[in-house]
């Protein structure tokens, strides 16, 4: 909503400066976005008379103008304006003016003749972005008066952004009403008194949709002339309003609108049929609107029609063929109230918002149409003449929003705001506001005026004690309430403590966009079924993430193509995956690694992470986080049918997660042929899992420690290349049994020296017994089980 | 012992008190120590001449000569000291490292500033009892509108670029329908901040199309708008860690509270007095706040009448742009390193 302070001070003037006006609007809920000054800095602009026009000698477009400036003596200006008339009034930049755009009236010659100053356009004033010719003032105006001071050019439009629930801000009338609340002060307005009909002349009109359309007020004006100029007050206001001026009928209905909130619709008489029906629209029925479209209307869209055919989209937008035009000589005025729930949504549903239908969807006044009505007959009359009529006055009056009278309890005031409001204060404001009170027992009854629609509860009114007492005036308290310590189980996971976990390890956390390309996703992971967005910004944003690695990997190639050649990522958050059973909504943590383990540093050589590295930060941060305990890897076989590997991952080089048996997610790298098309380098690594599914971790369980000192031997076995560590490790403590403290792999080595198909592992076993101190023998024992079991289990022999 | 016996002593003291002194190393220490102490050392040898004596001279020439061999241990000693000292000055003087070169290992990375700032948030509520809860962000209309007092042609639906599904279910424009999930699931009080991502199909310079909010409530038998103020204020200074920072309280709409209210901080950037950041107004919006609406406490089955609340909503990415003063909301979902870093 925007309007200029100086109307508003028209009906409302607090003694209290712009700054001040502005900061009591934002405090009382009206919030003031922007202050705009109505005319850009310009001076020395008077009204002149133009006393007669001749011809330039020399140039055909150009006219010599002797215009009276009121500076005692006559000014001859060479103008270049089509429009200019002798007898005219107009703007004069007189000798020494400066205008907006830094311009300076100078003396001049143009063409050879002498020009004392310029006549001006609207445009070059900044009253209008452009102008076809110079700006006609008045006849009553003023000559040699300031410019500025004759058209009130020092004022501010205030720009506001009203909430949904202030409607009945809508209009210059609706902020009066406020600032007068605020600042105690009556509130002032036009006459809006009946204007008599001259003639007799009635439009019929049939409500067939009573409950949308409640009343429908219209009256005949004939013989306008819809040619006649908008008068220059009329034009600034609507201007500094942000209304584009169009026509004499349309600037008086966007006018009363501006002015008092209601929207009003005038009809070229001519071209109705028969009478007015306010309806329903019958599906499939079209209307070409104002703005040429032709929507095909809906069952739910009410109308306003004639007998033959729809005339208009009621309080939404009128229609072409009914529209006011320049050769119009009779026009119907229709001042209705249509019921917020009957327009909202609608205009909205065809792609449109108007000044109409946003008032109508918040609520317009169901008291207002006859004074509207009257208000912009008496402004028609005034600019474009013609006769009325009476007012026709169709009504559904059962269906009118009812007065609501609502209880207030004064200790519910305290209750609810905090504040302790005496009597005298809360029926001082309310009543401002316009309520009638009667007391009760608990409180008050009050009655709230029509024009509030969204005062429907006892908390409503006691809102507006707030807001005009002034939230500032509520008092700070800190309540007191019992504090009990909340449950929180020790060895669950803890995602905080998991991405502190990655942080100590190198890696930086990445918020990446819930939705992804579709087809990135598909390359990524192409066996998960993914919820599309039916409205998406942007293709490339058009899926829901079925995994965090498209995100993770876009991320990591925005750094590789910025000179990071190393890239440790994290990310927590959803995944959504379409499941049989519904929607997923699981919660993630996923890595991505490329480039060198460490940071590229002196003394320490430069190895690039690969799978192991990438193992041992994935259960780091799970032990570290308190869940898991029972995480393990479990490598992808393709001979079976149920553990195949990851379509993303090189399939010899990853693992499916799981814990007790339950696979949370993927580890591994990324597979070359990715690697190749996403034209990543190397030994991309990515890890992926889902935290619902970890286990809680084992509280600590303390065993005594041994007395005694332990004893280590180490052996340098030879296997099949493809045996696993696992398998090793698994005969290793069956043999040594419960005398093994600790199982160290301290070297894997497969090439010269070792036959092919085979690689070495070089154990180190670490004996301690809890009772004694072992002995040789033991120690030797143990080893020689060790070693024959693996020879046995595996086939395994020393390393010579 | 006579005279002259007495006088070799105090030479040989003598020089071997000074060859002690000038041994440049351990080894020529030892060459000192063994040419007047070792088995034929010269004192020794002396000492093994005592028998030449008269018997009644015997003790004092003894003595005399004891005496001097302690006085060269004595030097010896004290001498080996000296050059052990040296030794060990010289060995630390050779070690000495450069303290200046950078340490080695892993260099830590970092939260993204989203989290850090997320964190902190819940951090300053679980010091008031607020416990944390999350919820759906995939959600559907009743809980994200309908429950919240938004019906389906609410003109505040406008205000929300919603994102929806082809089956109607639509990403949660705000964390609030969290408040609907969690007062249908268990009965008063509460005291819960509920902490995530949200979606508007919106994207330019200050808006991108998920971002994220913290929502907070508190239902109990006594919660008033003062007390809303008293959280408010109390999180908002230790947040910004500025005990004077002034609020403003403006009334504003919500469908789901009433009254309602916007919460403006005095400009961290020019202390209210105007600049960029605040547009000149010395103002940053920074909260939208007021107390549970009966309608969204109809909407859950619980009774207004006995229970009343308070909830509040802030943008984490404002939160965090006004601390740490990034002027591009779209650099937080780029990832790029070099600006992570500059929160590591």
């Amino acid at each position: 909503m925007r309007f200029s302070e100086a109307w508003l001070r028209e009906w409302v003037d607090p003694p209290v400066n712009t700054p001040t006006l502005v900061e009591q609007l934002t405090m009382a809920g009206l919030e003031v976005d922007a202050l705009v000054p109505v005319a850009p800095p310009f001076s020395g602009v008077v009204v002149g008379a133009v006393m007669s026009v001749t011809a330039h000698p020399d140039a055909a477009k150009l006219h010599l103008c002797q215009v009276d400036a009121g500076t005692g003596e006559q000014l001859q200006i060479v103008c270049g304006a089509p429009n200019v008339v002798a007898g005219m009034r107009v703007p004069v930049a007189l000798i020494g003016a400066r205008l907006p755009g830094d311009l300076r009236i100078k003396r001049a010659k143009l063409r050879g003749v002498e020009s004392r100053g310029m006549i001006c356009s609207a445009a070059e004033l900044g009253l209008a972005e452009t102008s076809d010719g110079i700006l006609g003032l008045p006849a009553d105006a003023q000559i040699g008066r300031d410019l500025r001071d004759w058209l009130a050019l020092d004022d501010q439009a205030i720009e506001v952004d009203l909430t949904p629930d202030r409607g009945d801000c809508l209009s210059v009338a609706g902020i009066a009403r406020e600032v007068g609340v605020l600042n105690q002060l009556p509130v002032s307005g036009p006459d809006l008194s009946p204007v008599a009909p001259v003639n007799n002349d009635r439009q019929p009109v049939e409500l067939l949709a009573g409950a949308a359309c409640p009343r429908y007020l219209c009256r005949i004006v004939r013989g306008v002339d819809a040619t006649a100029p908008t008068p220059l007050w009329m034009r600034e206001r609507l201007r500094r309003s942000g209304v584009r001026p169009l026509s004499a009928v349309v600037d008086v209905t966007n006018y009363v609108l501006l002015e008092l909130g209601q929207p009003l619709h005038a009809f070229d008489l001519d071209r109705l049929a028969g009478s007015i029906q306010v309806r329903m629209a019958v599906a499939g029925e079209q209307l070409t609107l104002l703005n040429g479209d032709t929507p095909t209307l809906r069952e739910d869209t009410l109308i306003i029609a004639d007998t033959a055919r729809p005339l208009a989209m009621a309080g939404i937008m009128g229609g072409a063929d009914s529209a006011v035009s320049a050769d119009t000589r009779d026009i119907l005025l229709e001042s209705a109230f249509f019921n917020p729930t009957a327009i909202s949504g609608r205009a909205r549903g065809y792609g449109l918002h108007t000044d109409s239908s946003h008032r109508f969807e918040r609520g317009v006044d169901p008291n207002l149409q006859a004074r509207a009505l009257e208000r912009a007959t008496r402004l028609l009359l005034e600019i474009c003449g013609g006769a009325p009529g009476p007012v026709v006055s169709a009504l559904a009056a059962e269906q009118l929003p009812a007065l609501r009278r609502l209880h207030l309890r004064r200790a519910r005031i305290a209750a609810v705001l905090g504040l302790d409001l005496d009597g005298d204060q809360v029926s001082s404001i309310l009543t401002r506001l316009g309520l009638t009170l009667t007391a009760t027992a608990a409180g008050w009854e009050a009655t709230v005026p029509s024009h509030r629609f969204d005062l429907q509860r006892e908390v409503d009114l006691i809102a507006e004690l707030g807001r005009v007492h002034g939230y500032d005036q509520i008092p700070i308290t800190h309540a007191s309430s019992a504090a009990v310590p909340r449950a929180n189980p020790e060895m669950a996971f803890d995602l905080e403590r998991a991405r502190l976990a990655l942080v100590a390890r190198g890696y930086h956390e990445a918020i990446t966009y819930s939705f992804v390309s579709p087809e990135f996703q598909a390359l990524i992971d192409p066996a998960a079924s993914a919820l599309a967005l039916a409205n998406p910004l942007s293709a490339d944003l058009g899926m829901m993430r079925t995994s965090l690695w498209p995100g993770l990997i876009q991320a990591a190639r925005h750094n590789l193509a910025r000179q990071q050649t190393r890239v440790r990522l994290f990310e927590s958050g959803l995944r959504f995956r379409q499941q049989p059973d519904g929607l997923a909504q699981e919660p993630m943590l996923a890595g991505i690694v490329v480039g060198p383990v460490l940071p590229e540093q002196w003394g320490t050589d430069a190895r690039p992470a690969d799978f192991f590295d990438l193992k041992a930060d994935l259960e780091a941060v799970v032990r570290q986080a308190g869940g898991g305990r029972a995480l393990s890897l479990v490598r992808p076989t393709t001979d079976t049918v149920t553990a195949v590997g990851h379509p993303a991952l090189h399939p010899g080089q990853s693992a499916g997660i799981e814990c007790d048996g339950v696979r949370l997610g993927w580890i591994g790298s990324l597979h070359p042929a990715l690697t190749a098309r996403l034209e990543l380098p190397p030994g991309v690594q990515l890890f992926e899992l889902a935290t619902a599914g970890l286990s809680d971790g084992a509280r600590p369980a303390f065993m005594p420690l041994s007395r005694f000192p332990s004893v280590r031997r180490d052996l340098a076995i030879v296997v099949d290349a493809r045996l696993s560590f696992a398998a090793v490790r698994a005969s290793v403590e069956a043999a040594a049994g419960e005398l093994l403290r600790e199982l160290v792999l301290f070297d894997v080595y497969q090439g010269e020296h070792i036959e092919a198909g085979h690689r070495s592992m070089a154990l180190g076993l670490i004996l301690q017994d809890t009772s004694q101190t072992l002995t040789d023998d033991v120690v030797e024992q143990v080893r020689v089980r060790v070693v024959a079991r693996l020879a046995a289990d595996h086939g395994a022999r020393l390393r010579a | 012992m006579n005279d002259s016996s007495n006088a070799e002593v105090g030479q040989l003291q003598h020089a071997a008190l000074t060859a002690a002194a000038a041994a440049a190393d351990l080894a020529a220490l030892d060459r000192v120590r063994v040419q007047y102490l070792g088995k034929s050392g010269l004192l020794t040898a002396l000492l093994k001449s005592l028998g030449t004596l008269p018997k009644t001279q015997r003790p004092a020439a003894g003595q005399h000569i004891n005496d001097a061999k302690v006085a060269v241990q004595q030097a010896i000693d004290a001498r080996r000291g000296e050059l052990e000292q040296a030794a060990l000055a010289a060995r630390l003087q050779g070690e000495s490292i450069d303290i200046s070169l950078p340490g080695r290992g892993q260099v830590p990375g970092g939260l993204h500033p989203i989290t850090h700032t997320l964190l902190r948030i819940e951090q300053l509520f679980a010091n008031a009892g607020f416990s944390v809860v999350e919820g759906p962000e995939v959600e559907d209309d009743y809980h994200n509108f309908e429950a919240l007092n938004i019906p389906a042609h609410h003109p505040a639906r406008a205000m929300h670029d919603t994102f929806y599904f082809p089956d109607g279910r639509l990403l949660r424009t705000h964390t609030s329908p969290v408040q609907i999930r969690v007062m249908e699931a268990q009965p008063p009080p509460f005291r819960i901040i509920a902490p995530g991502r949200v979606y508007r199909c919106d994207s330019d310079l200050t808006h991108t199309p998920m971002f994220h909010q913290v929502e907070g409530f508190l239902v109990d038998e006594r919660a008033s708008f003062a007390d809303l103020k008293g959280v408010l204020y109390q999180f908002l200074r230790s947040f910004f860690e500025q005990e004077d920072l002034r609020l403003r309280f403006r009334p504003s709409y919500f469908p789901f509270t009433e009254p309602s209210a916007e919460v403006d901080v005095q400009c961290v950037k020019c202390g209210g007095a105007g600049c960029r950041v605040c547009k000149q107004t010395g103002w940053l919006e920074v909260l939208g706040c007021g107390m549970i609406h009966p309608e969204v406490f109809r909407a859950v089955g619980i009774d207004a009448e006995r229970w009343l609340g308070y909830a509040f909503g802030m943008g984490v990415e404002r939160l965090a742009m006004l601390r740490y003063g990034v002027d591009d909301i779209r650099l937080y979902f780029e990832n790029d390193l070099r600006f992570l870093r500059q929160f590591a």
